[in-house]
């Protein structure tokens, strides 16, 4: 027997595993999978439960039932991968699990202990994060019954998980607070490292504007390099400061512990991963998928999914001893909830930034892409049952996984 | 060399940013330098040279906190150096394109 070990049961290690699952002859091959949580979440919908727009139900599942059952699952942190030895340890026993291939799919972490004054006694008070289930419910409690005040949103650093999250969070705050008819109580500011709103020219131009519409001031080329919170002040290395009554960090973002234990990962915890063919730089029989690698593309489950439905098909030629193809393009896409019912839409890669056009049908859509629309929203909540009930699952969306430009329009011209 | 010379003899992107690295003299910085405001001294001079051989290694820009980890450099000195975003303002003086933690 031959076997697949898979490190991590998120979005890319559960669709891999299902995928595998399906392809590979069960006489010939394990496929093994090691988390230490038996809970999956849906981390999009992480953003509405700050808003009391899903409830913990929505976003939960046991992993087990998302897996097939020819997946052999095992519940355990890893303590270390041996790459040398072709091996994992797991703490739960102190067992060695031997392999012929990895695949690492252990995601990322939130490090706000890495930003001093964050975590003190503010934290879950007048400081939270909504990338957690705990965070965003406790956030959610305090906005419920908030009487105004300066709601201030940081990132740490870059790269985070969904880089359009908190622009979506202070889009819907708008909105919600204008709902509870207390937007003229509430300054709203977005202070971020980046230099304007989002980190692609032609997009953050447009969401640039949209926000400004909103009245929710950008401050950018801000680096947080500590928070003081008894005079409830942000502290850049710079020596700007920005006042809040409220504050919702979006906490620095690492690669998971046992990355940095095996010794294979960069200064941030990230695989060094070849961006085409997703094979670990420095390991034949190492792939890396999902928010584990050093690619620079988005860290978001559509990236997943993407590189999940190129690695598969490679693999299948590379254990019968074909070259891999370098055919991840290091496509993205993601919605952008903007509020009122509405949502943009992105679509991008590598090469192209995100530009307007329709998504996924040229002309016909339905999704404009780099503007507002309903239809937008309603794919974005009509995405979480697909999240569930297709993506996990490794079922086929008829979505190519190559980016494509036709129904893009270059020029940025075309009907607005 | 003004910057707008530097913009007639080497392409630079939407950005600002160097199309092609190699294309790239201490003149070029100067000039880039000069255009933020920024006057290089020896210590500009020490994190420029790091930045532009870690991009011939790893084939990228480094980030903030690759450069204070490796150059050992504390975040607050970067940042009087390079005002303002001081990983994307070092990798634009030195020729190498945006660094890729920003995506």
């Amino acid at each position: 027997m031959k076997r697949v070990i898979i490190l991590g049961g998120g979005t890319a290690g559960t669709m891999v595993a299902n995928r595998l699952a399906r392809e590979l002859a069960p006489d010939v091959w394990r496929i093994t999978l090691v988390d230490e949580s038996k809970v999956h979440y849906y981390q999009p919908g992480f953003l509405f439960i700050p808003f009391g727009l899903y409830k913990a139900r929505d976003v939960v599942r046991p992993r087990r039932d998302l897996l097939d059952p020819r997946v052999e699952v095992i519940f355990s942190p890893v303590e270390v991968i041996e790459p040398d030895r072709n091996r994992v340890r797991l703490q739960q026993g102190q067992r060695w699990l031997p392999y012929d291939f990895l695949i690492i799919a252990t995601g990322v972490r939130l490090f706000p202990q890495e930003t001093p004054g964050l975590m003190g006694e503010a934290w879950q008070r007048s400081i939270f994060d909504f990338y957690t289930l705990e965070g965003a419910q406790a956030l959610g409690r305090t906005l419920a019954r908030w009487e105004g005040g300066h709601l201030v949103i940081n990132i740490v650093d870059m790269p985070i998980k969904c880089p359009v999250a908190p622009l979506e969070f202070a889009f819907l705050a708008e909105w919600f607070f204008t709902q509870r008819g207390i937007r003229e109580k509430v300054k709203i500011t977005l202070a971020t490292p980046l230099s304007g709103a989002f980190t692609k020219p032609r997009a953050s131009e447009v969401l640039g504007s949209l926000l400004a519409e909103r009245g929710i001031e950008v401050v950018p080329d801000f680096y947080v390099e500590a928070v003081d919170p008894d005079r409830r002040v942000l502290r850049s290395f710079d020596e700007q400061e920005i006042p809040f009554d409220l504050l919702v960090t979006v906490p620095l973002h690492k690669g998971d512990a046992v990355i940095a234990r095996s010794g294979i990962g960069d200064g941030l915890n990230y695989v060094p991963t070849d961006k085409h063919t997703l094979k670990a730089k420095h390991f034949d029989n190492i792939f890396v998928l999902g928010d584990a690698t050093d690619l620079p593309t988005s860290k978001a489950g559509s990236v997943a999914h993407f590189q999940v439905e190129v690695f598969v098909p490679n693999f299948l030629r590379y254990i019968e001893g074909l070259e891999l193809l370098p055919t991840f393009d290091g496509h993205a896409n993601c919605y952008i909830e903007t509020g009122y019912g509405k949502a943009a839409l992105i679509d991008f890669n590598y090469e192209v930034e995100p530009l307007p056009g329709m998504y996924p049908l040229p002309g016909l859509g339905p999704f404009p892409l780099l503007r507002e629309s309903r239809v937008n929203h309603w794919g974005k909540l009509l995405f979480r049952w697909v999240y569930w009930h297709v993506l996990l699952k490794g079922k086929e969306l008829p979505l190519p996984a190559q980016m494509s430009l036709a129904g893009k329009w270059l020029n940025g011209a075309g009907g607005r | 060399m003004t910057a707008q010379v530097v913009s007639k003899q080497v392409a630079l992107n939407e950005e600002g940013f160097l199309v092609n690295p190699a294309e790239w003299t201490p003149e070029i910085a100067e000039a880039l330098a000069r255009e933020e405001g920024i006057t290089l001294t020896p210590r500009h001079w020490e994190i420029i040279r790091f930045v532009r051989a870690y991009y011939q290694e790893h084939g990228k820009s480094p980030t903030l906190r690759q450069i204070t980890a490796e150059l050992g450099v504390p975040t607050k000195e970067l940042f009087q150096l390079f005002p303002k975003g001081p990983a994307k303002k070092v990798a634009r003086i030195a020729g190498v394109p945006k660094p890729e933690g920003c995506v």
